[in-house]
C-alpha cells in the first residue's frame, strides 16, 4: 500500500496547478494526478501546413471528436450546446482563447441585485488580491483603465489592434458603443521565460511559441519546483471514505491501465462542471449512496453554460484573417441588468478577427455562401480575409434541471461511467441573445458588412462549465462552503468552476483561478483547524 | 478500424467528379479544381478518421445516381449533387469538408490567394498596432460599474 500524501489534487488543468502552486510553500506532501498527459508544442498545430484540419480530428475541441487516449466520452446528445474540452497537464488552458475577463462586482449579487439565482457567499473584494496574483502568475496583457470592467493591472501592454480592431473599433465609435482591449493571457513581450505572441492565429489549439499562457508552462513548473509531485496518465475512478466519513484516498488507473489505491488526508477536486460531478456521483458508496458531497442532492445540477450568440459578416477590408489571435477587444456596453431588453442580466462581447481559409471555405459552404460551381471562386475571394465576428457571451442563469448526470450504459476505456448532460436555453436567454444578435447586426452593417451569418448559439460552444457544485453557507442549498470545502466531507475540497453560483457574462477561467488561490490561501490559514 | 476501409474505384471516380462540380478550375484565377490528381492524392492519403463517412457519403451518392456519377447528363448530375448536400446530412458535409480542407492547403490555390506557402510556426505574422487614439471617444465617454452592495 501507498503511503498517503497530505493532499491530493485530482486534475492539473487551470484551478489544479493554481492550488498546487499555491500549497507547494506549505512543505506538505503533495500529489497531483492528472489523466492526460504533458503536451509536446513542436506537435502543436500551427508547426503544420494542415493546421487546419487537425482542428477536425485530433485537434478538434470536442473530447467526442478528439478521441484521444486521454479523453472520456460525453453524452450531450439532450444539448444544444455541445461540451468542449481539453484533458492533459494545463487542463483546457491548453485550448482556449486566452481572453481574460472577470467577473464584475456585481456578478456576486445577482439575487440582492437582480431577485434572481442567488448571491454567492463571497464579493469580489475577497478575490482581488488572488486575481492580481494570477495575473502575474499567468502574465496578462491589455490596457488599465476601461470603465466599464473591474480594474486591472496587466504586467504587458495590449495586443496590437490590428486591421480587425481598427473597423471594429470606427463602428463601435459611429455607434457611440463601448469598447476596449481585452485582457488576456497572451504575452506581448518576452515575459518569465515565455516568449513573446508572434501572431500565429488560431491560439485556441495550443500556441506553438508558448506566448499563450497554459498551466503547464505557467504555474506547474513553479509547482514542481517547490516540490509538487504530478503523477501524469493517471484516471481517478472514485474517491473512498473511511469509517468516520472522511475522504480516505482515491482509486485510480496509472499509466499502464493498473488499478492503484493512493491514500489522502486531504483531498483537492479540479476537474471542472463536468468532470467534477462525474467523479463524485461515480464515488457512491452505502454512506453516500447519491454521491459524495451530495446530501444537498445538488451535485451535477445547475449546469450553467455561456450560451454563445454568434454573428458575422464580410467586410470590404481586409481583416486580420488567421493572422493574430482570434480575439482583441470586448465590449460591456449590455452587460448590466436593464430591464427595458426584456431580460435580467445581461453579456460580455468579445469580438473575432477573423478565420483561416479553410475555415472559411467549410463553414460558409455549410451556411449556403460559397457556391459550388463556377461562382466558388469569385464568392470565395470575396469572404477569405474579410470576415468580421461579434460574440455575445450570454449569462446563464442557474437552472437545475440543466444538468450532469452518469450516463447508464457509456462507459469510457477504463469502464468508468462517463457524464451526461441534460440542458436547455431558458426563455430569458434567448431573449438576451435575440438582443445580442440584433445589436450585432447593427454593429456589422455600420461597420459595412454583407453576408451577415448567424450561429447562435454555438452548438460547439459549451467551454464554460459551471455550478454543478456550487458554494454556498447553507448545506441544504449548496455542496460546498464559502471557502471550498465539502458540507459533507470535511478534508474534501473543489476548486474549480462547478462552485460558480452564477456565471457572469464573461470568460470564465480568470474567475476559476482566483477562487482557486482564495481556496488555497484559506485552507494554509486553516491549517491548524482545517476539519473543525 | 475506419483506416482499413479503401475507396473503391468506383466511388474514386465519384469523389473526383463530385470534387469537380464543388470546385472547378478556373483560368481565371489560375487555379486547378478540386478534381485535380495532386490535391485527389491528397485527400485519398490523408482521409484517416475521416474514411467512413466519406464511403458512407459516396454510397449515398451512388444511390441518388443510379450509376456512375460523370456519365449523367450535366443536368442529371447537378440535381443529384443538390440532393445529395441536401439529404446527405453529416456524411455529406464531412465529404465537402474533406474536399475543401485539402483544396485548400494546396500550393498553387494558396498562391493565387496570394498566401504564404508555409506554417504560421516560427515566422508567424506582423500585426500593425493601430491608431489607439480610436480609444479616446470610449475614455471620454467614461462609465461606471455596476455597484454591488
Amino acid at each position: 500500500m501507498k503511503d498517503p500524501v497530505d493532499v491530493l489534487i485530482i486534475g492539473a488543468g487551470a484551478s489544479g496547478a493554481a492550488v498546487a502552486w499555491s500549497l507547494a510553500e506549505t512543505k506538505m506532501h503533495i500529489l497531483c494526478l492528472e489523466q492526460g498527459g504533458w503536451m509536446n508544442p513542436a506537435e502543436y498545430p500551427s508547426t503544420g501546413r494542415d493546421w487546419e484540419a487537425k482542428f477536425y480530428g485530433e485537434w478538434s475541441s470536442s473530447p467526442n471528436v478528439r478521441g484521444r487516449p486521454e479523453d472520456y466520452p460525453i453524452n450531450d446528445d439532450n444539448s444544444p450546446i455541445k461540451v468542449v474540452n481539453y484533458n492533459a497537464v494545463g487542463g483546457s488552458t491548453v485550448m482556449y482563447t486566452a481572453h481574460w475577463p472577470r467577473l464584475h462586482p456585481s456578478d456576486f449579487k445577482v439575487k440582492t441585485l437582480d431577485g434572481v439565482a442567488d448571491d454567492w457567499p463571497i464579493d469580489y473584494d475577497a478575490l482581488t488580491p488572488f486575481f492580481e496574483e494570477n495575473d502575474r502568475m499567468m502574465g496578462t496583457s491589455g490596457l488599465s483603465g476601461d470603465p466599464l470592467s473591474p480594474l486591472t493591472h496587466p504586467p504587458m501592454p495590449q495586443q496590437p489592434l490590428g486591421l480587425s480592431g481598427a473597423i471594429i473599433a470606427k463602428a463601435m465609435n459611429k455607434l457611440g458603443w463601448h469598447w476596449w482591449p481585452s485582457d488576456t493571457t497572451v504575452a506581448t513581450m518576452d515575459y518569465e521565460g515565455r516568449a513573446r505572441c508572434i501572431n500565429l492565429g488560431h491560439c485556441t489549439p495550443a500556441c506553438a511559441q508558448g506566448a499563450k499562457a497554459s498551466t503547464d508552462i505557467t504555474y506547474w513548473p513553479h509547482a514542481i519546483r517547490a516540490g509538487v509531485e504530478l503523477r501524469t496518465h493517471c484516471r481517478v475512478r472514485e474517491i473512498t471514505t473511511d469509517e468516520n466519513g472522511m475522504a480516505s484516498g482515491v482509486v485510480y488507473y496509472d499509466k499502464d491501465g493498473i488499478e492503484q489505491f493512493q491514500p489522502a488526508h486531504v483531498v483537492v477536486i479540479a476537474c471542472n462542471g463536468v468532470g467534477t460531478p462525474r467523479l463524485l456521483l461515480n464515488s457512491a458508496s452505502g454512506r453516500f449512496p447519491n454521491g459524495l458531497a451530495n446530501s444537498s442532492g445538488l451535485v451535477g445540477k445547475n449546469l450553467m453554460f455561456h450560451p454563445y450568440a454568434q454573428i458575422y459578416g464580410y467586410v470590404k477590408e481586409p481583416t486580420d484573417s488567421n493572422r493574430a489571435p482570434p480575439t482583441c477587444l470586448w465590449s460591456k456596453q449590455w452587460y448590466d441588468t436593464d430591464l427595458s431588453r426584456g431580460f435580467v442580466r445581461g453579456y460580455g462581447v468579445q469580438f473575432v478577427r477573423g478565420a483561416g481559409p479553410v475555415f472559411e471555405a467549410v463553414v460558409s459552404e455549410q451556411k449556403g455562401i460559397l457556391p459550388w460551381g463556377e461562382d466558388h471562386h469569385r464568392v470565395f475571394r470575396k469572404l477569405n480575409g474579410h470576415r468580421l465576428g461579434f460574440s455575445a457571451i450570454c449569462e446563464d442563469l442557474p437552472e437545475e434541471h440543466n444538468r450532469v448526470t452518469l450516463d447508464p450504459v457509456l462507459k469510457d476505456s477504463h469502464g468508468i461511467p462517463v457524464p451526461k448532460v441534460d440542458y436547455t436555453i431558458s426563455e430569458n436567454s434567448r431573449k438576451m441573445m435575440e438582443h445580442a444578435l440584433a445589436r450585432g447586426r447593427e454593429f456589422l452593417e455600420t461597420a459595412g458588412a454583407s453576408d451577415i451569418c448567424v450561429n447562435s448559439p454555438i452548438p460547439w460552444g459549451g467551454w464554460h462549465l459551471l455550478g454543478t457544485a456550487r458554494m454556498g453557507t447553507e448545506p441544504e442549498r449548496s455542496v460546498v462552503n464559502e471557502w471550498g470545502r465539502s458540507h459533507d466531507v470535511k478534508n474534501l475540497f473543489i476548486v474549480d468552476g462547478s462552485i460558480f453560483v452564477t456565471s457572469g457574462g464573461v470568460n470564465p477561467t480568470s474567475t476559476i483561478q482566483a477562487l482557486a488561490l482564495y481556496i488555497a490561501d484559506q485552507m494554509k490559514q486553516r491549517l491548524a483547524n482545517l476539519f473543525d | 478500424m475506419s483506416d482499413q476501409l479503401t475507396l473503391t474505384p468506383r466511388q474514386r471516380d465519384d469523389l473526383r467528379t463530385i470534387a469537380a462540380m464543388i470546385i472547378p478550375p478556373s483560368e481565371e484565377y489560375r487555379v486547378p479544381g478540386a478534381d485535380d490528381d495532386i490535391i485527389q492524392a491528397d485527400i485519398l492519403a490523408t482521409l484517416g478518421r475521416d474514411t467512413r463517412p466519406v464511403v458512407a457519403a459516396l454510397d449515398h451518392l451512388a444511390r441518388l445516381a443510379g450509376m456512375p456519377l460523370a456519365d449523367l447528363e450535366p443536368a442529371a448530375r447537378d440535381a443529384v449533387a443538390k440532393e445529395f448536400r441536401s439529404s446527405g446530412g453529416v456524411v455529406a458535409a464531412t465529404l465537402v469538408r474533406v474536399v475543401l480542407q485539402c483544396y485548400y492547403r494546396d500550393d498553387r490555390v494558396l498562391g493565387s490567394l496570394g498566401l504564404e506557402l508555409r506554417a504560421p510556426f516560427p515566422k508567424g505574422h506582423v500585426l500593425p498596432d493601430g491608431d489607439w487614439s480610436l480609444l479616446d471617444p470610449v475614455k471620454a465617454r467614461g462609465g461606471a460599474l455596476r455597484r454591488a452592495p
